[in-house]
């Protein structure tokens, strides 16, 4: 008799998931299903929209990481404006893209899994959340919380707005730092710096506690793939793509995003609304490939900063080839938080950062345009087609998540596989089915609930659709 | 002959004021800092009286009336605000919000916008009324702006600004009720058309983010419509 267990709602996730899990006669786990189960339908609906209007209305997808998402979309409309952009408005967003990124890896680490690492995944639910962690460890919930308020700032002074500012426009942005923010800014790095420092140490020193969980967390061959400068360095906002497979061979390179399509093809699965991209050459479903942190570590030649390029050389030790467990994304999303103070003390420093030429002008000069950046969870692409009066036809979003979507449902499997015995469901089998959807931090709509328990519900069913277990936390 | 106005008294909100007989109990409630929410109305355009936002209570008339095309009368009492005015004024607005997709946060207007404005200030926070959803269409035809019937409450300043102060009468409204809509000559694309002068006034005179320049993102769009009276005048003199 074959039998289904269903996680649904998934938490501590930025989202809703849901996860099915499939048993074959022997009580044996066969199959995972990672599910998404919101439909947002922004592709469809921004239809016949002025494109002009594009950065501000993705922005909407996400409450987390909006930034992302009018920085590709802006992209995808400066090529529709067939413009370059003028360089201290290319820097400026570089920037913004700082202050996301440290926002939202901190929200990830801190917020959501740093219960999991404190305070353990065996422990009880009730206290296993940030509450639990301010009680634990108050000076690293203060740390983080702190922390999300630094990049938090960069995004306010700079769009005006914590949370979705209309500041990225199409041809740039639409008004200067100043000086003052500049200032702020700066004066912020030195503690920024100090608290990813100790943070990093405080990590490196709990893995060897985890080794079971990077064993099977996503511990498998795949392709990577994440943005590259044109050194071959970590690059977050422009840059081209790079793919790399199980063994750290490049296998395409340099890639103008805009030629994504060559590469990636998308299937969609019934049981979910996020599509699942594969490597086109390989196939689907085999071509799975990874982004987010640790896949842009294991792509890239190295920082051009000197921390994190520190970091970086010792992460990579690690493994003799790509870090293939899904675990050391949190490892990779510490170095990322170093990388970005150290490139926005850089950009701060550069005396083009409070230029005033920060926009370029055009009607539309082409009919589609491809914008691409790394989100904080992964490589973001926005496709869209216009009319010759610039109203949107059709969309194309490939967000950081779908991109993992494979290798997610891939780890679910491996997971339940390990800590699943029998019909025994237990909270720590439920929580790391979670921990390894969480290692990827991903972003699955635009809720945000840092904070608390939702109800969780698991179903044990037979092949019959009888319910023979069930059991409701939350 | 030309008509001579006379000096009238009348009480708003229990404060003794005094007007002009060919002003209107708006236009007397400006000048003594007497506040009137209004949407339809703009200084420099004809009152059209279509809004209702700027209804007030008259001693003695049964019903509601529109501050801006009432004249005053000696010895009238008018109230300006009260509960059942905010009541009805908070219905009004509600049902503007439904009647069209006003969604302020990817609005070009957003931050500039005097419905926007109008439901922070009366304290619109809900609407009860279900929402219509029409699918309206985005005219981009034109070289320099854009038409988004979404954004449109009706108002028709763009109509009284374009045949009133440009003299063009491009603009105009078709259809009865729910169903009017703001057209371009003879619903034509504002591209083709061939009465537009392109001279902007409309768009500058457009209370929401319905008619905007081409280009603009999202809270970009600032009007300005200072020059409206200016003009008037400036013509009336010359």
């Amino acid at each position: 008799m074959s039998r289904e267990l269903v996680i649904d709602p998934v938490t501590r996730i930025e989202g809703h998931g849901k996860v099915t899990l499939f048993f074959d006669d022997k009580n044996e786990v066969k199959d995972a299903q990672f599910a998404v189960t919101q439909f947002r339908g922004f592709e469809k609906f921004v239809e016949g929209r002025p494109f002009t209007e594009m950065p501000s209305i993705v922005e909407r997808i996400c409450g987390i990481c909006p930034v992302s998402h009018s920085l590709a979309a802006s992209k995808a409309c400066d090529s529709i404006l067939g413009v370059r952009i003028p360089s201290p408005a290319k820097k400026i967003r570089q920037l913004l893209n700082c202050g996301e990124f440290i926002q939202s890896h901190a929200l990830s680490f801190f917020h959501l899994s740093s219960p999991d690492f404190l305070i353990g995944f065996d422990s009880d639910p009730s206290i296993r959340n940030i509450v639990g962690v301010v009680n634990k460890n108050p000076q690293l919930a203060k740390n983080g919380i702190r922390l999300r308020q630094i990049g938090g700032h960069i995004v306010e002074w700079l769009g005006k707005k914590r949370v979705h500012p209309a500041w990225v426009v199409p041809g740039g942005v639409n008004e200067c730092l100043s000086e003052e923010h500049k200032d702020m800014m700066l004066k912020e790095i030195p503690e920024a710096k100090e608290i990813i420092l100790n943070t990093l140490k405080l990590f490196k020193g709990m893995i060897e506690d985890f080794r079971k969980e990077i064993r099977t967390f996503g511990n498998f061959p795949s392709m990577f793939l994440g943005l590259v400068d044109a050194e071959g360095n970590w690059e977050i906002t422009d840059g081209y793509l790079r793919f790399i497979d199980s063994k750290g061979n490049i296998v395409a390179d340099m890639i103008e995003p805009s030629k994504y399509k060559e590469f990636i093809g998308e299937s969609v699965e019934e049981f979910s609304y996020l599509k699942s991209p594969y490597y086109k050459k390989i196939g689907y479903p085999e071509g799975i490939y990874r982004v987010g942190p640790a896949a842009r570590l294991n792509v890239c030649n190295g920082f051009s900063t000197p921390l994190a390029d520190k970091e970086w050389a010792e992460f990579k030790e690690l493994e003799r080839g790509p870090v293939l467990s899904s675990f050391h994304n949190h490892y990779a999303r510490l170095i990322e938080i170093l990388a970005v103070i150290e490139l926005e003390e850089k950009l701060l420093n550069d005396p083009d950062i409070l230029d005033t030429h920060i926009r370029a002008y055009a009607d539309v000069n082409e009919y589609e345009g491809v914008g691409c950046v790394e989100a904080p969870r992964g490589t973001l692409f926005h496709h869209y087609k216009v009319d010759k009066y610039g109203l949107i036809e059709w969309a194309n979003m490939i967000v950081a998540t779908g991109n993992n979507n494979l290798a997610i449902n891939k780890s679910v499997l491996q997971v339940a596989q390990h800590y699943m015995t029998g019909t025994e469901i237990t909270e720590a089998m439920i929580n790391r089915v979670e921990g390894v959807i969480r290692a990827y931090d991903p972003c699955l709509s635009c809720s945000t609930h840092a904070i608390g328990m939702m109800p969780l519900k698991f179903t044990l069913i037979d092949s019959d659709g009888k319910i023979i277990k069930e059991i409701t936390r939350g | 002959m030309k008509k001579v106005s006379q000096i009238q008294t009348l009480i708003i909100d229990g404060k003794e004021v005094g007007g002009k007989s060919d002003e209107s109990i708006l236009q007397v409630a400006k000048e003594n800092d007497i506040f009137i929410p209004t949407l339809c109305y703009l200084e420099g355009l004809s009152d059209y009286g279509g809004c209702r936002m700027c209804i007030v209570e008259v001693k003695g008339m049964p019903r509601l009336v529109p501050a801006c095309t009432t004249l005053i009368r000696e010895g009238m009492e008018v109230t300006t605000n009260s509960e059942k005015i905010h009541n009805y004024r908070l219905s009004i607005l509600a049902l503007l919000f439904t009647e069209r997709n006003h969604i302020c946060s990817a609005c070009v207007s957003n931050g500039h916008c005097e419905l926007q404005t109008l439901a922070l200030k009366l304290g619109l926070t809900h609407v009860e009324f279900p929402y219509i959803f029409p699918k309206m269409p985005v005219d981009a035809t034109h070289d320099r702006f854009i038409a988004d019937h979404n954004r449109c409450v009706l108002c028709g300043r763009c109509v009284r600004a374009c045949h009133e102060v440009e003299g063009a009468h491009t603009k105009d409204i078709m259809g009865r009720g729910i169903t009017s809509r703001v057209i371009t000559d003879l619903k034509e694309s504002w591209g083709s058309s061939k009465t537009c002068t392109s001279c902007g006034k409309c768009v500058h005179v457009c209370p929401t983010g319905a008619l905007t320049e081409k280009g603009k993102s999202v809270a970009e769009m600032e009007k300005r419509r200072q020059f409206l009276p200016y003009l008037k005048l400036m013509r009336e003199r010359r």
